[in-house]
């Protein structure tokens, strides 16, 4: 079987992940400034929600599809409990948003661990997740063409608020000039919450599948926050395009490099050409066209 | 062995972060907070190499009817999903013991401390539990790191550690047990056995990114080079990664008789799912795992492990009237879903052994112990052990087990007789030889 094709399909999958998890960071960083370290736990809360689901519905086949939906209301509503009860008081804080939701997000781990147990929990997937479809010669694993397909699916739901609802146009107003996004009449007070309610509820949802990858456990949210975070600075600070192209960009640039090194090269060669990236770039692929002085 | 504790390092905030230029105080009030987190850290790390020189004179006081001995786990943090089950275990020991009388007439007095995943708590709760508690001999860790921790510590003070995981060798000291497995009573057979019994001529290495896989890896490369195997490649991934797509793509391509797995932890829930989701399977190639016990099969998916393999020296399911006894005293007390893992054995064991050092010795005392320990025995779980007096290791039966859709293990080879612990591997000429 081709290599090439071989590791653009694993790039492709991985990127699906990253993007996932990156397209609601993307828009309570990108609208808010609002660092949100607890993104990491909003979607460990969509992961143990899927094993909730598993447990009492006790079917692999449906739990997943119902878990969905379920796990975008608790990532949501915890975005707003964090959002109402913390952040309000911190915007344009960036670095207080940063050590806040960090402490907020390790309080959330050991809520979880009381609960749960500090051992990790297996999800079992759906058998119709099982097995491989064999794509151009390459076995395709079914569990990562969902995912991508729920990355792609996800991406196209954000992209239609933000375009076709009047919603989306409040949203993209206040990230363009907040103040005079107010001036126009707009509450941005009620934009940030909507918005952070979309943004954590679609980490509830990369929780829930990212059960098909891995187990569950407390840290699972940590293990993925700063990669997350990575994609949304490269891809350009509230910009969806950028989001989608980082994500894909660093999935199959980092596949290419692990197969050609060895992981934690592949690791550090990222890393070293993100660095080098925002030194000519800074403001990411996309930037912002605003007139405030942010 | 196993897992180096992992601490999570502190927040990387993300790079160009628009908003916050130094010129914002802010930007240097978090400039002091990340330079006070890296002092903490250096000191911390400075701790654990303290050796601390005090008198090493003994305040184990033997004189009433009881005698303390200290119980050091991982209470809390990462390793405590496995350690904890040490602890349990060594409790039932404990209580055991007391029952029937304790240790030359003496009621075991346990002081337990939660070493908190943390090697540097290791190291000091260590010495407060030979120094302010006077215990006669302390029984836990089981990363490499924190024993590392320890291990300066125990010699300063000349005390006595029992140290009940298997790990990557290289290692002894006269203030030290090892119950658990060196790599030759592990890893060297479970090589033998592939290469014997499943007549293997490649092997594919996959582990975590630490310090216990690559050593073992650099022991299987050397084994292999000696006995014709071909390597046909050796990948990590780093402790708790959850991204094995190049990984597994590697190995199907490379396209191995076998896998030697060293990953550790919830990387081997990820890697099982896409070893599974790739079509590759335990008749295509089968996986030797050396970190995956009863209590971890759950956790990856019985689904995706059956008719793997796996090499410790206790499995649940070993017929010997010692582990009957063993199984149904642990599921009396931690309920009828528990299982009993090779460190919890071995665990208990060191526990019994130490009794037995203790009541040849006809003393609590260090020296008097360590002389007595060579050659003393116990009819353990796993089978009949024996002290080696050099190194402190102890004789064991080498067993490969297939994971069975249950979830326990069955014994499909067994080294013919327990094997004498060469922590050093001085008699395997291969390993000497570059």
């Amino acid at each position: 079987m081709d290599v090439f094709l071989s590791q653009v399909f694993t790039g492709l999958s991985a990127g699906g992940v990253l993007l996932l998890i990156a397209i609601g960071l993307t828009l309570t960083f990108g609208q808010m400034g609002v660092i949100n370290m607890a993104h990491g736990e909003f979607l460990m809360a969509g992961a143990y929600t899927a094993y909730v689901m598993n447990t009492i519905i006790g079917n692999a086949e449906a739990s997943l599809l119902l878990a969905l939906p379920v796990g975008f209301f608790v990532g949501g509503l915890l975005g707003v409990a964090l959002e109402a009860g913390v952040l309000r008081w911190m915007y344009r804080r960036p670095l207080d948003t940063l050590l806040v939701t960090y402490g907020v997000g390790l309080v959330l781990q050991q809520v979880a661990r009381d609960i749960f147990g500090a051992p990790a929990k297996e999800v079992p997937g759906p058998s119709w997740l099982d097995g491989s479809v064999p794509i151009l010669g390459y076995d395709f694993p079914l569990s990562r063409l969902f995912l991508l397909a729920l990355s792609l699916a996800a991406l196209a739901g954000v992209a239609a608020v933000l375009k076709l609802t009047a919603l989306g146009r409040q949203v993209r107003a206040t990230v363009q000039n907040r103040d005079l996004a107010e001036t126009l009449g707009i509450s941005t007070r009620r934009t940030d919450r909507i918005t952070f309610f979309l943004g954590s509820g679609l980490a509830g949802i990369a929780g829930v599948a990212l059960t098909l990858l891995g187990s569950t456990g407390p840290t699972i949210g940590s293990s993925y926050i700063v990669e997350a975070f990575l994609v949304v600075v490269v891809g350009g600070i509230g910009q969806i395009k950028g989001t989608v192209i980082a994500a894909f960009v660093i999935g199959v640039g980092q596949s290419f490099l692990e197969y050609a090194t060895s992981g934690s090269t592949a690791k550090v060669i990222v890393l070293a050409l993100i660095v080098v990236f925002l030194q000519v770039r800074p403001q990411g692929i996309f930037a912002v066209r605003t007139r405030s002085l942010a | 062995m196993r897992i180096t504790t992992v601490t999570s390092p502190p927040p990387a905030s993300p790079a160009g972060t628009p908003t916050d230029t130094v010129r914002n105080p802010r930007g240097r009030r978090a400039a002091g907070v990340v330079a006070v987190l890296a002092l903490a850290l250096s000191t911390a790390a400075c701790g654990a190499k303290a050796g601390e020189t005090t008198e090493a004179t003994s305040c184990v006081d033997t004189s009433g009817d009881s005698v303390k001995v200290g119980f050091l786990n991982s209470l809390s943090g990462t390793m405590a999903i496995s350690e904890t089950t040490v602890f349990k275990s060594l409790s039932m020991a404990a209580e055991e013991i007391n029952a029937a009388g304790g240790v030359l007439g003496k009621k075991l007095d346990v002081v337990s401390e939660d070493g908190a995943s943390e090697p540097t708590v290791f190291a000091e709760k260590a010495g407060k539990l030979i120094e302010s508690d006077c215990v006669a001999a302390v029984f836990g860790g089981w990363t490499s790191s924190s024993r590392k921790a320890m291990l300066p510590v125990f010699e300063a003070k000349n005390s006595l550690l029992f140290y009940p995981v298997q790990y990557e060798g290289l290692e002894a000291s006269k203030n030290i047990f090892y119950s658990g497995a060196t790599t030759n009573q592990q890893i060297v057979p479970a090589l033998d056995w592939l290469k014997d019994e499943k007549k293997i001529t490649s092997i594919f290495l996959v582990g975590s990114d630490y310090v216990f896989p690559r050593t073992a890896n650099e022991i299987i490369k050397k084994y292999a080079a000696a006995h014709g195997i071909e390597v046909k490649g050796e990948e990590y991934q780093e402790l708790g990664s959850t991204n094995f797509g190049t990984v597994v793509d590697k190995v199907k391509q490379a396209g191995a008789d076998a896998v030697f797995n060293t990953l550790n932890g919830d990387s081997n829930v990820a890697f099982f799912k896409e070893y599974k989701g790739k079509g590759l399977t335990a008749a295509k190639m089968p996986v030797v795992s050396v970190s995956i016990a009863e209590e971890e099969v759950p956790g990856v998916g019985v689904d995706k492990l059956v008719g793997q393999y796996t090499a410790w020296n206790y499995y649940q399911t070993v017929e010997s009237p010692a582990n009957e006894k063993f199984v149904a005293a642990f599921k009396k007390a931690n309920g009828d879903k528990a299982v009993t893992s090779d460190p919890m054995e071995a665990a208990y064991t060191s526990l019994y052994l130490w009794k037995a050092m203790v009541e040849k010795a006809n003393s609590f005392d260090v020296a008097k112990v360590q002389e007595a320990a060579g050659g003393t025995t116990f009819e353990a779980p796993e089978g009949s052990v024996t002290v080696n007096g050099e190194n402190h290791h102890i004789a064991k039966t080498a067993l490969i087990g297939e994971i069975q859709s249950d979830g326990l293990i069955k014994t499909v080879w067994n080294s013919p007789t327990p094997i004498e612990p060469d922590p050093y591997l001085k008699s395997y000429d291969w390993w000497e030889a570059k």
